[in-house]
Order: C-alpha cells, then sequence, then structure tokens
C-alpha cells in the first residue's frame, strides 16, 4: 500500500467516522431535535397541565375567534387528522393568519384546551406577487396590519 | 494566473451586485404575505449558500492538502475560511432581521438555526485552532481535518428542515418547480451569482496573501 | 416600486429590511477590507525583505 493511498483512507475514515457517529448522535436525540409535536403527536403523548411543549399545525380556516376588546384570541391548530383548540392573549406575528401554519408554546388545560404564551407563524416557503394574487383570487389579500392590528410591525 | 483573473472577478461581482440589488429592492414585486418585507431573502439565502459553499471548498481543499501532501491546498483552506465566517454571519442576522417581523421571534432553538449557527463555530474553531500551532505543517492539519469533520454538518443544515420538524420552512429553490414566479425569482439568482463571484474575488487575494506570507523565504516570491 | 417614499419605507418594514442590508453590507466591504489589506502587508513585508537582501 503506498502511503498516499493510506493517507487517503484515513481520511475517509475520518468523514466516515464522523458521518456515523453524528448519525447516531443524531438518532438518539432526534426527539429533542423536533422543534415542535403535531397535534397527533400531542393527543398520543397524553401531555399533562405541567408539561410545557410546543404544537405545530395549520390555522384550521374559520375557527379564528377573537374576543372584544381583548388581545384573547381562539382557533384550532390541526394537521388535517387530529386538531387542538388553542387559546391566547397577547401579539401575533404578521403571517399569523387562517389556513397558515403556526406553532404555539404552552400546555394543555384539564379542559383539553392549549393554553399558549407564546404564537410563532409559519412560513410555508411559497411566494407570490401580491398583485397576480389578488388578481387570481379575485379578492384583497388580507394584509398582516388589517388581519392583527395589535401587532405593531409593518403592514399598509 | 489568479492576478489576471481578478480584474474580471471584481467587473463581475459589482455589476452583478448592482443587478440584483435594483432587482430586488426594486423592480421585484411585493409578496403576498410579506409585503415589502420578503427582499431580506435576496442577501439571506445567498450568504446561507455561501456560508456552505466556502466550507465545502475548505473541506475539499483539506482532504486534497492531507492525501497528497499539497501545501497550497491547505493555503487555499486558510485564505476561505475567514469570508466563510463572515456570509455566515450575515445569514444569521439577516434571518434574525426576518424572523422577527414574519415568525414573531429572532431566533428560535429549531434544527436549521441551530445548524447554521455550530457552522459559525466551526469556521471560529478552525482560524482558531490552525493559528494556535507554533509549527505551521501541524496547524495546516489539525485545521484540515476539523474542516473534514465539519463537513458533516453541511447535509445536517440543509435537510435539518425535512428530516425533523423545525420553525425555518423547507426549501424554495427546488429543481422541480420552485414556488415563486420568475419576477421575484430573478433577482435571487443574480445575487447568488454575485455573491458567488464575491467569494471568488477575495478569495484570490487573500490565497496571494497566504502564499506570500507561507512562502516568504522563497526566491520565485521576489518577482511578484 | 412605485415611489421612493415607498422604497424607504419598505411597506412598514423599513426598520427590519434597512438594518439587514446594512449589516450584511457593512460586513461584506469590511471583509474585503481586510482580505486587501492582508494582501498589502505581504507584499509589503517581501519588498522590504528584497530590498534588505540587495544591500
Amino acid at each position: 500500500m503506498t502511503p498516499r493511498r493510506q493517507r487517503t483512507l484515513v481520511v475517509i475514515g475520518i468523514l466516515v467516522g464522523a458521518g456515523i457517529g453524528t448519525a447516531v448522535a443524531l438518532t438518539a436525540f432526534s426527539g429533542n431535535l423536533l422543534y415542535y409535536y403535531t397535534p397527533t403527536q400531542a393527543l398520543s403523548k397524553n401531555l399533562g397541565p405541567k408539561d410545557v411543549f410546543r404544537l405545530g399545525g395549520l390555522v384550521e380556516k374559520g375557527t379564528v375567534e377573537r374576543k372584544a376588546g381583548s388581545l384573547t384570541i381562539r382557533f384550532i391548530v390541526t394537521d388535517n387528522r387530529n386538531s387542538i383548540p388553542v387559546v391566547f392573549t397577547g401579539i401575533l406575528p404578521n403571517l399569523f393568519r387562517a389556513g397558515q401554519g403556526v406553532i404555539v408554546n404552552g400546555h394543555m388545560s384539564n379542559r383539553g384546551v392549549f393554553v399558549a404564551n407564546q404564537v410563532l407563524a409559519k412560513h410555508d416557503s411559497d411566494y407570490m406577487p401580491l398583485k397576480l394574487y389578488n388578481k387570481e383570487n379575485g379578492t384583497r389579500y388580507t394584509e398582516p396590519g388589517q388581519m392583527n392590528r395589535g401587532a405593531g410591525y409593518g403592514g399598509p | 494566473m489568479a492576478g489576471r483573473a481578478t480584474p474580471w472577478l471584481i467587473g463581475l461581482t459589482l455589476v452583478l451586485m448592482a443587478a440584483g440589488l435594483v432587482g430586488g429592492l426594486w423592480l421585484a414585486p411585493p409578496d403576498y404575505q410579506m409585503g415589502d418585507g420578503f427582499r431580506i431573502i435576496y442577501i439571506h439565502v445567498p450568504s446561507a449558500l455561501l456560508s456552505m459553499v466556502v466550507f465545502a471548498v475548505m473541506a475539499v481543499a483539506s482532504a486534497v492538502g492531507l492525501i497528497w501532501r499539497i501545501r497550497m491546498a491547505h493555503a487555499v483552506t486558510a485564505a476561505a475560511a475567514p469570508i466563510g465566517a463572515a456570509f455566515t454571519f450575515i445569514a444569521l442576522v439577516t434571518g434574525a432581521l426576518w424572523g422577527k417581523p414574519m415568525w414573531g421571534t429572532y431566533w428560535v432553538w429549531d434544527a436549521r438555526l441551530t445548524s447554521e449557527l455550530i457552522l459559525l463555530f466551526l469556521y471560529f474553531g478552525y482560524l482558531a485552532l490552525v493559528h494556535a500551532f507554533p509549527d505551521r505543517r501541524t496547524g495546516d492539519q489539525a485545521g484540515a481535518i476539523l474542516a473534514i469533520v465539519g463537513a458533516v454538518d453541511l447535509p445536517i443544515i440543509h435537510f435539518s428542515v425535512q428530516w425533523w420538524t423545525t420553525l425555518h420552512q423547507g426549501a424554495t429553490l427546488k429543481l422541480s418547480g420552485t414556488p415563486m414566479p420568475v419576477s421575484m425569482l430573478w433577482p435571487l439568482l443574480v445575487m447568488m451569482l454575485a455573491f458567488l463571484c464575491y467569494f471568488a474575488w477575495l478569495l484570490m487575494v487573500r490565497l496571494r496573501a497566504e502564499i506570500l506570507r507561507r512562502e516568504y523565504r522563497a526566491r520565485w516570491v521576489e518577482k511578484i | 416600486m412605485d415611489s421612493w417614499h415607498e422604497f424607504w419605507t419598505m411597506g412598514g418594514y423599513a426598520r427590519f429590511v434597512w438594518p439587514a442590508y446594512g449589516v450584511a453590507f457593512v460586513v461584506l466591504l469590511g471583509s474585503g477590507w481586510a482580505a486587501h489589506r492582508g494582501l498589502r502587508r505581504a507584499l509589503a513585508r517581501v519588498a522590504s525583505r528584497v530590498r534588505g537582501g540587495r544591500r
């Protein structure tokens, strides 16, 4: 075996070793790498009021309810198989809207409602010009500023 | 060779950068969900791409340097590292400034953001490591091993949005059907090329300096 | 973009878009400056050695 071939094997060995080591570590901790649970995952875990976790899914259309005169909002988070009702009081991010992805942090109440202390909006990686959207859908898109007046960020 | 390519790279970088900025900040239409806020994409995605490309270049150069014992290859790794760190830093900061209005937070510890932060630490680790040895050769070899092992982070960054649930969205740029119209896409591609040319330009400059420093005593250096 | 006003306000996102571009270009320019400074220094070092050697 030439010295060069030997060095090649050593380099490949380092890479393979590091790769396998990382793969094993990531598989072992993969539960912790999940940033959120879907409603199906959350329900299967029987989480109680003391378990703080993040719940992610789509805001079900037509379920967003605002309490008049307060920042309290109720909506249902769904993964199209199971769904969990959520209640939140506070400021919503700009991308929050019905039909879009959302991640809420909090815990389950005894009555099966998720009490959130933080709401994060997930982007769907789709981009489209506003004018094109309005033309295709025949309506004006609900812009962030109109959707959540308490947000404080942007929105014309 | 490097000296002759540089004027071209400078010109190309400036032209592409100017075109990309005009396209991204003025010509591209506002997004239907994010309005004008989505324009951060034109610096965020190119710098994130380059943060990974540069590390890949370092890993390949390191492997070449270790296997064939080519000192030039280690010089390439050393020259590329500070540039890559700068791109990674930009990707993280612009990402935070984009996340705040859209997601509602500057930072989360999801797999995508965390693995990109680890990449920044890998760059810092490399730079600290190669300068930690009094002997340049030992430093080069230690740094090369770190670059090769660290390259494991690259597929993790790329696939993190598929393997785990993350706040960061999945890829927009795909070979099969990009969910972005041409009017918004072309400035992004132009900016990606501009960042790539800028990297090539700076790599040439840093590589020349690196070689001059390393071959300080060599005769041929005098001719430059 | 239809007007300069629209351009500067970025539809209300000015305080995120402009700092992002600002940071990016400060870091990019700083990185380029540092690279060129390194090359100048390396060249100066070699030049001083060449001059010193001939003396």
